[in-house]
This record gives C-alpha cells, structure tokens and sequence, in this order.
C-alpha cells in the first residue's frame, strides 16, 4: 500500500480556547514527548537485555581467547556486572544527562558519533525534501488536466513502485559514470549533493504529489472554490490563491511519514554513494552489534519525531484559519 | 496486462528452470563481466554467471518473503485488530495509540529496528518485513471490527445465543476479509521492496545467492563498466511491485464498485 493511505487518517481533532488552554495543550504535548523518549529508552534497554550474546564478545570480537578474571574485570568497568534494575536507573540517570553511553566498538561517548555524522544526514535529507516538495507541487499543479494526469500518475506509481537504492544505482550508472555531470564518490560540494538528494527525493514527492492531488480535487468541489469562481477569480488564481493552500494541509498531516521516509531511504542512498552519515553509523552498528550505538541513534531519532509531531500539532493553529478563535487569532 | 506478467512471474518462481535454461550458480571465469548478447541475454557478472538465470532464480525468493511476511503480518494484524475491536476498552485505547506511534514510522524503518534487535541473517529478513507491516493491518482489521459488529446480523447472532467464538468465526472475519485481503495484495509490493532493501544493505542473506537485493549491492561495483550487473536486478524488482500493485488496485477498485 502507498504511505499516502496510510497517513492521512491522521488528521487530529482541532483545539480551540483560551490562551490558558493553549498553555496546558502545549505542556501536555511536551509532557507527551517526554513519555515518547521515555518508551523509547525503556524499550530499546529490554531490548539490550533480550539480545542473546554477551556483550564483551562484541567488544573484543568472537575469536578473542581471553581469561575468565578478564572478561569479569570488562563486565565490571561497563556496570555490567549490576543487577538489570540498577543498570537501568543508571541508563535512565544518564540519559537524561544527555549521556547516550559508550560504543563497544569504537570506544568513544555514542555523543559524539552520532553527532559527528549529523551534518552529512541533515543536508542530504534537508535539501531532498525541499526538492521533493518543490516536484511535488509542480507534478501536482501539471497533472491537473485529464491527459497529464494519467501520465503523472503512472510516474508516480513507476517512482514509489522503484527501491530508492536502485534509482541512485541507474543515477550513479548514467550521470556519473557515462556522462561524467557529478562525481562518484565525492562528498565535498554542491555538485556531490545533487544526485543523493534526488534519488532520497523522487519517492517521496510521488507520495506528496499523491496527496496534493487528491486535496486539490477535493478543495475544487468546496463552497469557497465556487464563491470564488463565481466573483470571476481566474482558474490559475483560484488554485493558486486558495485550493493549493488547502491541499498543502493534507501535506502537513504527512510530514511525521516523510522525515520517517527521509531518514530510512538516507540509509540506502548514504550506502549506495558511500556518503558518511548516520545511516552509515546505523547499518555498521547493527551489522557489528554495537548496541549502544544503535540505541543511541532510536533515541535520538524518536526525539526527533517527538518534537516533530509537537510542532506540526502546534502549527495547524497557527496555519489554518478555521481553527483560530478570535482571542488566539495569531496570523500566519 | 499486469495479470499476465505476474502469471509469468509466478511461473519464474515455482518454475525457474522452465524460463532460463542456465544456472544461476554456475561461475566462468572466462566470460565475466559479458554485454548482454544472444546467448545471455542480460549479460553476466563477475564470476561470469548469467544474469537472467540469477534474476529468474531470485524471484522465488522475492516473492516467498513478500508473500511469507504479508501472510504473517496480516494473521497477527487480524488477531490484534480483532482483540482490540472486541476487547475490554483499555486493550482498545492502549493498542490504538500503540499503532497509531508504530504507524508514523515508515515500513523500512521499523524493518531496519527489528533487524537491530534480532539481528541480522536469511530468516530475520521476514520477521523483519512481516512485523513491520503489523499495524497497518491491525488498524484496518480493528476499524472494520467496529462497524461490523454493530450490525444487525452480529446482535441477531449473538441474541440467538451463537457462541461468541463463533459470531467472529463465521460472521465477523468473512466481512472485514475483503478490505483486508486487497490491501495485503499491495502490501506484497511493498514487502518485497523492503526485504530487498534490507538484504542490499547486507542485512539478510550472503553471496553467493541469487536474491535481487544482493545482485543489486554486487553490481554497484560494476557500475562503470558492466551497468547491467545493477539494472537488471533493480528492473525486476520494479517491474513486479508495479505488476502486484496494478492487480491489487484492480481488486480494490472492483470491491469498492462492488460497494457502492
């Protein structure tokens, strides 16, 4: 099933009231971002202790031949030795330190990994999705009439049908190494941006462009687009003026979906242009086992999607005039 | 159309030796890296192994784990989907919000955390897929519980004194079945893509198999010289979600008409 399914259902109830009730509104919402990172924590440390395997394997590797008084000393120095109730008040203790603990592998603070490996993420993601949602709003206001939209919506399908790895493959195969337009292997510089971002972006405008279509047809139909029609507004100036504001609301309910899109597909796109990032550091710590990495990057992508959604939730007030109230009428 | 070039792909699965006479195994040092030409249509790899036979050979895997992990999640979405519609409020509400989290994370996701919990390896690539997939299937199959167990037939049944055991046996899961069973046609697709995506990142199965996945992350290697180690691969895996998804739209569009 497409993601556009899936998420639309999404759409929450309107808030309205006070000043005060914004304020309540807002600390249970953060309230609730704290219980989200909470889970995630108290999830992914069971997690830990279900994993079958001893942990200093992992740090010394599986052949190591290592004494019995050894092995205890390592399980001491890493607390492992604790019961799992200490060890995981110690855990919450420290997380909420911004402590995210030490990788098996590498042997420095997962801090400091993960943060090293943000920045390459976060242009690649940032730039893919405002280049998805600028093709996505051109396929949608291009596949408006009856003949472009049956070709739009096969490019959709072809592009949310394709694996995004495969897509930078045939990219890689035909820009880089038959035309010679952008580098191989490079991460310096915009031109090393173009085609990961792209191949990060093209199924994720096919889902967005999906929506926006489907909230453009929907917003035609509505009163306002009549009385619109009927004080003589122009068929341009009407969707541009009004229908494609409404339809880029649906989008916004989507935008938990699409960093949660953004962030996997960088996985394969960071692998497949051997880009650094934090899909990278994901993949090598799974394959690896290194457990406090890998919970170091759920952590910290739930915060993300934590304060996401505590944003978006915020922002429909403010973008939607119909669910200001004359006291909080705040303009956007 | 869609139909019968998934009948052919059904056919390469049951019946690989029936559509490619090569083995998708068998190495040639002498020939590796050939264009594809009349005697290998797709051309060969590295090792000199035919690309056709590998991805012929590789669609039976493609579709067991697609078909596999959708059968999966859809039985273990019924259950819950089921246990949260009929069961004590408190089961409803703690599930509901437990999907509706789970829901916000894409399938490739919540693949990529299960594998970091069980591990990596051939077998997991399903698990991984199947309980993925779990909460949009639950949320479908506890949606159309509501509405069905509100009809009339349901409060006749249960009036009569059927057991309620029965009621969701022979009345309940024959009506939420059709809405389920065409959105599972398309999550097939979506399956496939996952697990091939997991397996190109190394997570699943190992060279020397011919699963697409792993022929896709050989021929990024070959880029520069032998591109049809990588398309090919890549063009049969696109080629059947979009064959999976065009019949499951069918199936969705007919029952839809079907309803109205």
């Amino acid at each position: 099933m497409s993601g556009t399914e899936r998420v639309t259902a999404r759409l929450r109830p309107p808030h309205r009231g006070s000043p005060l009730a914004i304020v309540g509104v807002i600390g249970r919402r953060i309230g609730r971002v704290l219980l989200v990172m909470w889970g995630a924590a108290t999830a992914g440390f069971i997690a830990l202790r279900l994993i079958p395997g001893d942990p200093v394997d992992v740090m010394l590797g599986v052949q190591a031949r290592v004494s019995d008084s050894l092995r205890e000393q390592i399980r001491a120095d890493w607390g492992l030795d604790q019961s799992p109730l200490i060890q995981y008040f110690q855990y919450l203790g420290r997380l909420s330190q911004g402590d995210l603990g030490v990788s098996y592998q590498l042997r420095s603070p997962v801090i400091e990994i993960i943060a090293q490996q943000t920045v390459p993420t976060v242009q690649l993601t940032a730039t893919a999705l405002l280049l998805a949602l600028a093709l996505a709003t051109s396929a949608a206001l291009i596949g408006r009439g009856k003949r472009m939209k049956r070709v739009i919506s096969v490019l959709e399908l072809v592009v949310i049908s394709s694996p995004t790895f495969w897509i930078g493959l045939l990219f890689l195969a035909v820009f880089s190494f038959q035309l010679n337009w952008f580098p191989v292997t490079s991460t310096e510089g915009f031109a090393s941006l173009v085609l990961p971002s792209l191949t990060l972006a093209l199924p994720v405008a096919g889902i967005v462009s999906q929506v926006l279509r489907q909230g453009l047809d929907f917003a035609q139909g509505q009163p306002f687009s009549t009385t619109a029609r009927s004080r003589g507004i122009s068929p341009a100036g009407l969707v541009l003026r009004h229908t494609l504001r409404h339809a880029a609301m649906d989008t916004l309910t989507l935008s938990g979906y699409l960093v949660g899109s953004l962030l996997g597909g960088a996985v394969l796109v960071e692998t497949v242009f051997a880009r650094p990032g934090l899909g990278q550091v994901a993949i090598r710590a799974i394959i690896a086992r290194d457990l406090p990495v890998v919970l170091g990057i759920v952590i910290v992508a739930a915060l993300v999607f934590a304060v996401l959604n505590l944003v978006v939730d915020l922002s429909y007030r403010f973008l939607d005039p119909r669910l200001r109230t004359s006291r909080v009428g705040v303009r956007a | 159309m869609a139909g019968v070039l998934l009948a052919v792909i059904f056919l390469a699965a049951l019946a690989p030796w029936l559509v490619t006479g090569a083995s998708p195994l068998q190495t040639d040092p002498a020939l590796s890296l050939q264009p594809p030409s009349g005697a290998h249509i797709f051309g060969t790899d590295q090792s000199g192994r035919d690309v056709f036979a590998r991805v012929v050979y590789g669609t039976r895997y493609s579709l067991a784990v697609g078909l596999g992990a959708t059968a999966l999640a859809l039985a273990a979405g019924l259950i819950l989907g089921l246990g949260a519609a009929l069961g004590p409020r408190i089961v409803d509400s703690a599930l509901s919000r437990l999907i509706d989290v789970l829901m916000s994370f894409p399938e490739f996701l919540l693949a990529l955390l299960v594998i970091a919990v069980v591990g990596t390896g051939e077998a997991n690539i399903p698990l991984a897929v199947a309980l993925a997939a779990i909460p949009a299937y639950a949320r479908v199959a506890r949606s159309e519980t509501v509405v069905v167990s509100r009809t009339g037939y349901i409060r006749a049944a249960r009036s009569l004194g059927v057991h309620p055991i029965a009621v969701v046996w022979r009345h309940i899961i024959p009506n939420i079945a059709g809405p389920l069973l065409v959105m599972s046609a398309i999550g097939v697709g979506t399956a496939i893509v996952t697990a091939s995506g997991l397996s190109f990142l190394g997570l699943g199965p190992q060279p020397p198999t011919a699963e697409w996945g792993i022929m896709l992350s050989e021929g990024r290697n070959f880029l520069a010289t032998a591109w049809w180690v990588g398309v090919f691969p890549g063009l049969a895996i696109t080629v059947t979600v979009i064959a999976i998804s065009t019949v499951g739209r069918y199936f969705r569009s007919r029952s839809e008409v079907a309803l109205s």
